[in-house]
């Protein structure tokens, strides 16, 4: 059972389903009061901020925060599609930052209230889904990879071969659970881009994954770092950050990015269109952006931030751990994820439809 | 009995409160489901719009969920694994139905206690924990390691080999039966316990077996709640991707994961509108065999 136990550290997106679904979602008041309410609705992932962050920033600016939490992309979207519930401030993924302003439902940001921008590593501060960061600030990035427990695979080389293409740890694999990236890394593999709407791409990503689909164990619903803790796999599509959690706590447990390349993310911080509390929102951005602030967020979470002055304030085992920061050479070959318009996303979970159905 | 006609202010002050409750949060979702499924993504400046859909009475959603073979094969994959859990369901909850029904009223509800008791834990939480029951390191395998070692087999054949018991089609009935035998359980308690004792006493004093008496009185007696039980097994489990999801291997997706993905990473509520509705046909066309099946016995739907 303790291996299972779901740890309560760096997991953005384990465990929510289940505090979601016990909790049942609270209902957020709309605020329509001229002056601000004290007050700021937070929708996040789960353990993705600091220990006390939230409760320190009440007690510098005596803005309350109630927080709210999301499980993936997808319901963060479906719940925001037909009209702002209530949110301030929002934490999507590129990709979902870039549908987000397709649908028009992210408010400008106003950069003059968010001084510790200047806090942003030269890399961040420009983004090619959201130019000029004009409705998004940069919160976290990392990688998906390879999670391995090198005590029963060995040495193995850095590819997304174990996965895809090889029967060498037949019945003991796990993939991810959502199409758009077990199919993108096929393509990937492939020699693709993982952003190919070239649908004869899709399509050979789609029989890889039906001739590989014996040898796999499980598309993991985000739980891939659990099967591999508990021994249940020895190999692993996974979230960076997810990976990490369970290394800590047992040495055989590695992760690389393939030299292939992958996907690379950036989580952004966003207000959503019709926020009742837009300012105190970006009292908010600017708060996690402030350099102790975000060096208490990463040392908890262990995401990689793009917060320099945060870095700054962290020690090597953290600024240097290639799994929070993997080699540049390597992440210059990751993509982001981007949005290609609703024919491809069609096509895409088709071809996931089909791959399960096989 | 009194006529509704002739206290009308009371018929409606006792019916309103569920009448709007099933008009308003029942039937007005479901037409809103069942108007989406004729709808399309809208074009906006030539751009297919992420979040508007237009009605526009389009028979293509259904047409695709029906030309493309994948889906009928997902659902008539459903349909069996519902079946299966379901006849599942009703073998195991017949003798317990049974067993509480004919003990002390006093141990009745202890023994209902226990099977309600898993209701007011969360589904998630039960399946999660059944995760923790059937892995390779479970306590399943354990605790047939643990016999097989103390019957010295390792000795005999080597090292116990462990079940694998988690993600397959096994592990998705086995977690629907678990989920939803409260749900069988229930209604075969109440059926039996209503049964005539006196009229199985008549059977086995006019010379049937214990066998005959049991299919040709208990069985027709309760029938009822059998018919009941499996619907409320049967629907539930069609529609359920929970399970599925967490339980299942590779191809154990289900009709209700399809659904769902339609709504979220898919974004095409359309189509999962349409994949919804051929779904409750489904529903209907089991709900049609049942009153068709106590109409022929004479029995009371």
């Amino acid at each position: 059972m303790q291996a299972y136990a779901p740890s309560f550290r760096p997991d953005r997106r384990g465990l929510m389903k289940a505090a979601g679904a016990l909790a049942g979602l609270s209902l957020l008041p709309k605020g329509t009061l001229a002056a601000e309410d004290k007050q700021v609705n937070f929708y996040n992932w789960d353990t993705y901020i600091g220990e006390t962050t939230l409760d320190d920033f009440t007690a510098a600016t005596g803005i309350e925060v109630k927080l709210d939490l999301f499980a993936d992309n997808d319901e963060l979207f479906a719940k925001l599609r037909e009209g702002n519930p209530g949110y301030d401030l929002i934490v999507p993924t590129n990709d979902f930052v870039e549908r987000m302003l397709v649908a028009g439902i992210l408010m400008p940001l106003d950069h003059d209230k968010i001084p510790n921008m200047s806090n942003l590593g030269a890399n961040f501060r420009d983004a090619s889904f959201d130019p000029g960061l004009k409705h998004s600030i940069p919160y976290m990035w990392g990688t998906i990879g390879v999670g391995y427990n090198t005590a029963r695979t060995g040495d193995i080389s850095k590819s997304w071969k174990h996965l895809y293409d090889s029967d060498q740890f037949a019945g003991q694999i796990s993939l991810l659970g959502d199409g758009q990236n077990v199919i993108g890394h096929a393509m990937k593999y492939l020699g693709h881009s993982l952003n190919s709407t070239d649908i004869a791409h899709v399509k050979e990503a789609e029989e890889l994954l039906i001739s590989q689909k014996e040898n796999i164990k499980v598309f993991a619903d985000d739980n891939g770092q659990d099967l591999l803790a508990s021994g249940e796999v020895v190999i692993a599509q996974e979230w960076n950050g997810d990976i990490l959690q369970v290394m800590t706590e047992d040495d055989d447990i590695s992760f690389y990015v393939p030299d292939e390349g992958g996907l690379i993310w950036q989580d952004c911080l966003c207000i959503p269109n019709d926020a009742p509390h837009p300012d105190n929102a970006h009292d908010l951005i600017n708060y996690i952006l402030d350099a102790d602030a975000g060096a208490a967020i990463a040392d908890f979470i262990q995401y990689a931030t793009p917060n320099d002055a945060a870095r700054a304030k962290l020690g090597p085992e953290y600024n240097e751990n290639p799994a929070i920061f993997p080699p540049d050479e390597t992440v210059a070959r990751c993509e982001f994820q981007l949005y290609l318009g609703e024919e491809h996303v069609k096509n895409i979970n088709d071809a996931w439809t089909r791959v399960q159905a096989a | 009995m009194e006529s509704y006609h002739r206290n009308r202010r009371l018929f409606w002050l006792l019916a309103g409160p569920g009448s709007f409750w099933l008009l308003f949060f029942f039937l007005v979702p479901l037409g809103i489901v069942w108007t989406l499924s004729f709808g399309e993504k809208a074009v906006i400046d030539g751009q297919i719009s992420i979040t508007e859909t237009e009605i526009t009475w389009t028979l293509a959603n259904y047409l695709r969920a029906l030309a493309d073979p994948v889906y009928l094969k997902i659902i008539w994959k459903s349909v069996w694994i519902s079946v299966f859990a379901t006849l599942l369901c009703l073998l195991i909850a017949y003798p317990v139905a049974f067993l509480i029904s004919f003990t002390s009223p006093r141990r009745q509800a202890w023994l209902l206690l226990a099977v309600i008791l898993p209701f007011w834990i969360n589904l998630l939480i039960r399946t999660y924990a059944l995760i923790a029951v059937f892995r390779t390191k479970g306590y399943v395998n354990f605790t047939l390691e643990w016999i097989y070692n103390g019957l010295w087999l390792d000795h005999l054949f080597g090292a116990f080999q462990p079940l694998e018991l988690l993600y397959n089609n096994f592990a998705v009935v086995a977690g629907l039966v678990y989920v939803f035998m409260p749900f069988m359980v229930l209604p075969l308690y109440a059926s039996i316990e209503r049964l005539d004792r006196s009229m199985l006493e008549a059977s086995l004093d006019l010379g049937a077996g214990q066998f005959t008496t049991f299919l040709r009185v208990t069985v027709p007696l309760t029938m009822p709640g059998i018919i009941s039980g499996v619907i409320l097994v049967f629907i539930p489990s069609l529609g359920s991707f929970l399970t599925a999801d967490l339980l299942g291997g590779t191809n154990a997706t289900m009709i209700g994961n399809v659904i769902e993905r339609q709504f979220k990473a898919a974004n095409d509520w359309p189509f999962g509108a349409a994949l919804s509705f051929l779904l409750m046909y489904v529903t209907f066309g089991a709900l049609a065999l049942r009153a068709v099946i106590s109409r022929q016995s004479g029995m009371p739907a």
